[in-house]
Parts: C-alpha cells; sequence; structure tokens
C-alpha cells in the first residue's frame, strides 16, 4: 500500500467517537447585533487605523487628486500600476509620478521591482468592519506581488463596500463558489513583534498601507 | 568510534530545566513575554461569556472535522488536483523531506526561503536540504534569528522568544557583513528586511506551512504578520505547503470562526496582518504567483493519536501556543528543555505520538496539573486528562496499550508499590493493619525514596494514625 492509502486505511479503522454534528456557523453570526453602512464605516475606519494604516476619506471623483498630493507629502516618485480602468485615469493625471506598468514589466524583473519602486496602487474588492481589513482577489490587472513588495500601497475602497466581518463577505460574494488563485485579507502595513515583543512596522511587505475611501459623488 | 545519535528527549529533561532554572536572563525574558502575552490575550477576550460559547464553536468544527477526517481528506485532495495542486503524501519524516528533495532536484534548485513552519522542523527539513547542497533561509524574523544563531524555536508562535535584543544585536553585528552593534528594533528589522528581500528575488523555491485546509474549495490557508509568508508562497516559481493531516476544515466559513480564536488566544491580536487563501498555482493570463504548487500531507504519528477516541482530541489543536503562554512550568523552563519541535502542553502531548512514548514520557510530568492550559485552549482540548492519560500508558503493561512506547518508564518496584496500595485499599482489614504496622515501623522507612528525596526530605508515617487519635479522644471524653 502507498503512503495515502495506508494513512487512509488507518484513519477508517479508527473506532468511531462521539457525534459530531456540523457546527452552526451561520447561526453564531446570525445572534450578533448588526451594523448599519454608518457604523460599518466607522468601526472599519477605527479598526483598521488601529493596526497603523491610513485612512482618507474622499468622493470618487476626487481621489487621483488626493493620491498625487499624498504622494508629494511622502515624496513618492515611482508607482507601480496595474492594468485597470483607475491605473489608466491616474496615468492621465501623471504629475510627478513615474509609472511602471506590471504588465509591460513581465515577470523577470523582480530585481527592479524590489528595489526601486517606491508605492503600488490597487483597488480593495471589499472591505470588513469588525477587524479593519481590506480584502484583494489578485488577477492579471492587478497581480499579487502588486500589494507585498513596493514599500508603500495605496487601496482603493469603495465606501459602500464594506462588510460587517469576514463570514458575511464570504457568504454574500458566495467565495466557496469559486475561489480565485489567492485571495488576500489585509489588515494593515507589514508587522512584526519578533524582537522582544517590540513592534515593528514594515517587517517584509508594505511599510504603509494608504486607505482612499471613495464615497459616490456629491450631487 | 562515534555512536549514532538518538534524537531522545525524556534523558535529557531533568538536566536541560535545571540549566534553564538557574539562567537569570531566559528566566526573565520568559517571565517577561508571558506576562505579556497573557495581558494581551486577556484583552482580547473581555466577554466570558461569548469567549465560551466561541470555543465551544471552535470545538465543534475541529471535532467535526476529525470526525470525517478521512472523506474530508480525499475531498481536499480532489478539490486541490482540479484546482491543479500537486497532493503528496507522507507517513514519516523521511518520506515527506524525500518528496521535497526530490522536487527540487527535478526543479534544479539552488536555494528555499521558508515561511514560518513548526511541520518542517518537525521533519529536520533545513538539515535534509542543506545536505542536499540546497540553501535553505528562514525569514520570519524571528526563525532568521534562531537561525542565524544556529538553534532552535523556543516557542512556536514566537521563535525568538528568548532572546533578547542586546543578544540579537550582537548577533548580527557578528554574522551579517557590514553591520554595526545597533539595539534599535526598527533597524534591526530594516537590517533583516534588506538582507531577506534580495533572496526572496532570487530563490527558487518558497516553502511554507498551513494554518487550515479547507476541503469544501481546496484552499491553503495561511495566516501572519510579517510577509514573508506571502513572499514564499508568491515569488518563487515553486511552492511547497506542508502540514500535519489533521489541519483541515470542512467549509470554508469555519475558517472565519477559527480565525477569530487563533490570533486573539496567540498573541492577543484581534487579527493578523495578513491571512492569504491559496487555491491554485498561477493560471494562464496570471502576471506572478507561482507555476507549481504542493502540498504534502503528513502523518508522523497522528494516525496513532485518532486510534485512540480519547487521544485523539490531541488533534483538535489549532497551534495557537496559548496553553505554553499561560504554563508555569513552560514559563520557567522555556522551550528548548523540552527537546521537542513543540514545547510546553502541546508538546507534552502530542510529542508522544511523534516520537514515541518511551522517549517523551518525561514530558508529561512536566505539569502541576493546574489546568491552565485546558482552561484557554480555544478548542477546548482536555489537556490535562490527555496528560494524566499519558503518565498511566508510560506506566502501562505492554499488552494494555497500543501506543508506541507504552510501559516505557514502567519500574517493577514502582508497579509493585501501586499494586500493593490497590490491594490495601481494597479491604478495610488490611488497610488497617498496614497503617498499624507503618506507624509503628516509622523508624524504618528508608532514607532514600526514589524521586521524593531527590529535592525533599523522606516521608515518615506520623506516629499516630488518625484512627488512633480518635479513639484517644473518645476516650478523654
Ligand atoms: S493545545 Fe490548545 S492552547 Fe495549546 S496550542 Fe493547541 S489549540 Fe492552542
Amino acid at each position: 500500500m502507498n503512503a495515502r492509502d495506508s494513512i487512509l486505511a488507518r484513519l477508517r479503522a479508527a473506532p468511531a467517537g462521539d457525534p459530531a454534528p456540523l457546527p452552526d456557523v451561520a447561526g453564531w453570526y446570525a445572534a450578533m447585533p448588526r451594523l448599519d453602512a454608518a457604523e460599518r464605516l466607522a468601526r472599519f475606519k477605527a479598526a483598521i487605523e488601529a493596526s497603523h494604516a491610513e485612512v482618507h476619506e474622499t468622493y470618487r471623483s476626487l481621489w487621483p487628486d488626493l493620491l498625487l498630493s499624498i504622494a508629494e507629502q511622502k515624496g513618492l516618485r515611482r508607482f507601480l500600476v496595474g492594468g485597470t480602468p483607475e491605473a489608466a485615469l491616474l496615468r492621465s493625471r501623471r504629475g510627478a509620478l513615474d509609472f511602471i506598468d506590471y504588465e509591460h514589466a513581465g515577470i523577470d524583473w523582480r530585481d527592479e521591482m524590489f528595489a526601486n519602486v517606491d508605492a503600488s496602487l490597487t483597488n480593495a474588492r471589499c472591505a470588513l468592519a469588525d477587524t479593519g481589513s481590506l480584502v484583494l482577489w489578485p488577477d492579471s490587472r492587478e497581480p499579487r506581488m502588486m500589494s507585498l513588495v513596493p514599500p508603500v500601497h495605496f487601496v482603493l475602497l469603495d465606501a459602500s463596500a464594506i462588510h460587517q466581518h469576514l463570514y458575511e463577505a464570504m457568504n454574500k460574494e458566495g467565495w466557496a463558489d469559486g475561489m480565485p488563485t489567492n485571495a488576500v485579507v489585509i489588515s494593515g502595513p507589514s508587522k512584526t513583534a519578533d524582537i522582544q515583543q517590540t513592534l515593528a512596522y514594515g517587517a517584509h511587505g508594505p511599510k504603509e498601507v494608504v486607505v482612499l475611501l471613495c464615497r459616490e459623488n456629491q450631487e | 568510534m562515534s555512536q549514532p545519535i538518538h534524537f531522545h528527549p525524556s534523558s535529557g529533561f531533568d538536566q536541560r530545566s535545571r540549566e534553564a532554572m538557574n539562567d537569570l536572563h531566559l528566566r526573565r525574558s520568559f517571565r517577561g513575554a508571558m506576562d505579556f502575552l497573557q495581558a494581551k490575550r486577556r484583552a482580547q477576550f473581555t466577554d466570558a461569556n461569548e469567549l465560551s460559547r466561541l470555543r465551544d464553536l471552535g470545538e465543534a468544527i475541529r471535532r467535526h472535522a476529525l470526525a470525517n477526517l478521512p472523506q474530508l481528506l480525499e475531498e481536499l485532495e480532489s478539490r486541490l488536483s482540479r484546482n491543479g495542486v500537486q497532493v503528496h503524501w507522507a507517513q514519516t519524516p523521511e518520506e515527506a523531506r524525500a518528496i521535497v528533495l526530490e522536487i527540487a532536484k527535478r526543479k534544479e534548485a539552488k536555494s528555499v526561503v521558508k515561511g514560518k513552519s513548526m511541520v518542517s522542523e518537525e521533519i529536520g527539513l533545513n538539515h535534509a536540504l542543506e545536505a542536499a547542497g540546497i540553501d535553505a533561509l528562514e525569514t520570519d524574523m524571528g526563525e532568521y534569528i534562531v537561525q542565524l544563531a544556529g538553534e532552535a524555536p523556543s516557542h512556536i508562535i514566537m521563535p525568538a522568544i528568548h532572546k533578547t535584543k542586546q543578544q540579537i544585536a550582537e548577533l548580527f553585528a557578528a554574522k551579517l557583513p557590514g553591520v554595526a552593534y545597533t539595539e534599535n528594533v526598527d533597524e534591526l528589522i530594516r537590517i533583516g528586511r534588506e538582507v531577506l528581500r534580495k533572496k526572496f528575488a532570487t530563490a527558487d523555491i518558497g516553502l511554507s506551512g498551513v494554518n487550515f485546509m479547507v476541503a469544501e474549495t481546496g484552499t491553503l490557508f495561511l495566516v501572519e504578520n510579517e510577509g514573508n509568508g506571502r513572499m514564499c508562497t508568491t515569488v518563487p516559481k515553486v511552492h511547497i505547503a506542508i502540514t500535519g493531516i489533521e489541519k483541515v476544515v470542512a467549509k470554508l466559513d469555519h475558517v472565519a470562526i477559527l480565525n477569530t480564536l487563533l490570533p486573539r488566544s496567540a498573541t492577543g491580536q484581534p487579527v493578523e496582518t495578513y491571512q492569504n487563501f491559496i487555491s491554485s498555482p498561477r493560471k494562464p493570463g496570471e502576471l506572478d504567483g507561482p507555476d507549481e504548487v504542493h502540498l504534502i500531507l503528513l502523518d508522523n504519528g497522528r494516525t496513532q493519536a485518532y486510534g485512540d477516541v480519547q487521544l485523539r482530541a490531541t488533534l483538535q489543536c489549532i497551534r495557537c501556543g496559548a496553553c505554553m503562554n499561560h504554563c508555569p512550568v513552560y514559563a520557567r523552563i522555556g522551550g528548548h528543555a523540552y527537546g521537542t519541535t513543540y514545547p510546553g502542553p502541546i508538546g507534552a502531548i502530542i510529542s508522544p505520538h511523534l516520537l514515541g512514548l518511551g522517549a517523551t514520557h518525561r514530558l508529561a510530568t512536566a505539569s502541576t496539573l493546574c489546568g491552565a492550559c485546558a482552561e484557554v485552549c480555544p478548542v477546548r482540548i482536555p489537556i490535562t486528562d490527555l496528560l494524566v492519560r499519558l503518565r498511566n500508558e508510560a506506566q502501562a503493561a505492554d499488552a494494555d496499550s497500543s501506543l508506541r512506547g507504552a510501559g516505557e518508564s514502567r519500574k517493577p518496584l514502582v508497579s509493585i508499590l501501586f499494586r500493593a496500595w490497590a490491594l490495601v485499599y481494597r479491604y478495610p482489614t488490611l488497610y488497617r493493619l498496614s497503617t498499624w504496622l507503618m506507624s509503628r515501623g516509622r523508624a524504618f522507612m528508608p532514607g532514600y525514596q526514589g524521586a521524593w528525596t531527590g529535592i525533599r526530605t523522606p516521608l515518615i508515617p506520623a506516629k499516630k494514625r488518625l484512627r488512633d487519635l480518635m479513639a484517644e479522644r473518645q476516650r478523654t471524653n
């Protein structure tokens, strides 16, 4: 018998224990008090700020200007962007930024990306209020390394896309019906407390996470 | 002539504990860290009722997974295969190492970057890779420090918890070219970041552990704060994940519950920086991510625990480390004294299955049975009951136990004494007679009474039994 069959055979030969019914996860969440949209937004903001991310509230039409001014303040020039309409919009405003296009750069320019990129911009798919988290489903337009390698990560978040918790996001968006190659839930900049429990930011991933929280444009 | 070295944690345990007890630096590091982690956990769970119900649910999820383990593993395997992930099974550490080496050879790999994986420690992977001429670099800051120092982790969540920042500053200055001594933690982390970034960019293989595997979707779930786990699973062309067979859960939403328990129990943080769901290798059109993803499912004695209905609970563990953070013994002797990959209470209950009771039975005695571990365990493993059971198994007559190494600490004299005790307690006349004999023959008690007199004065029966005192009292009344 090969390893697989031997292991499974040993497990099958084991005596049955007490019955263990499918746990009622839905019931747990149903019993929680529901937050309305404004409460979810406030909770999200407070929680992710507590995890050391910056949140800037803005409007759909205004975020590129906001981003440019933050980038200028922080002295960021070399921007990694993906193949999204938002990236195209930002490029059309250009300003003082240099843009590096992930798609045209290809996969073999790692050294360059690891050493010479200042910041990146990606969209968030949605966010989670209770833990202050951003949900990203990287794809061919916004690859995985974009939210990982650059030292500063700008994230565009639609203010109406904030779920109460991870379970709600999974459930409402039907994650179990088809998971992407990689889904990632990000709660602030990368950090470590491995040296004498002293918290330090910017361990291996971004040192800063800047959330541009976009509401629909004012009438 | 050189002797083969046998790994035998029990044999050096007393010696190592004594050394640790006498090391004031170490004691201070651990005490400080334990107090810190306990306070942080407490702050996360302010509502005792809610915590209790959440632990019920966490336990129910893990028990459900174990009750259906063979089916869930098959479901997981078929989902993962359909997603393009290659699934391997290993019964022993040797088999697991061989699988990794085979992949490395096929890929002509020269270097492996590693995310935190206790299972890779369990199978001694780094040595095997190095012996094959492949660089194996730990990338979790704590693991990196420990590797640089040529040591092993002393805690499953915070590997370098035994080191002070001065020790780390000295280590970096001594081992890293061009690095000056600094005690500034931000600076030390920046140095580590720079060194490791170069490695991520060029490594051939990324190796990681897994926190949970989801059968329903064929998903590997990994959590971390640093981003090194994402680096290892994203940047190199090949990703190898390795974990124990017990880490599977049935449903994706079970992860949502377990991960509200895990970070809060482990480090007292509400959530980790990164929750990473990996379900397939790079798909056509995607611009990054590994071309190959492998999952190695390791048994290494877990099926032995599974074979016993009581001991099966050991496999509910989600490796949060809360039991060690709250253990009065662990806090005093630290992780290295145990001599096993997994120290503390969880180490004492899992190691006998991985290494046999013969090599590990002393660990179950390193407990006051105060129950702090079971009280904080997020999935309600009855750790103290299991410790008592393992103590008994270590004394069992061979035929009575199915555990590897059972009965290895059985001593004929001790077992005769206990059998005599059982007999005496069964018959009141015999009991009366023996207590009479003992109280009258107290002068004959031996000065050496085994482990008891190692650090205590000998036990000497009282001159008068309770029975005698009562009789006297009734006479005087
Ligand atoms: S036994 Fe319980 S407390 Fe200890 S590591 Fe496992 S889950 Fe955590």
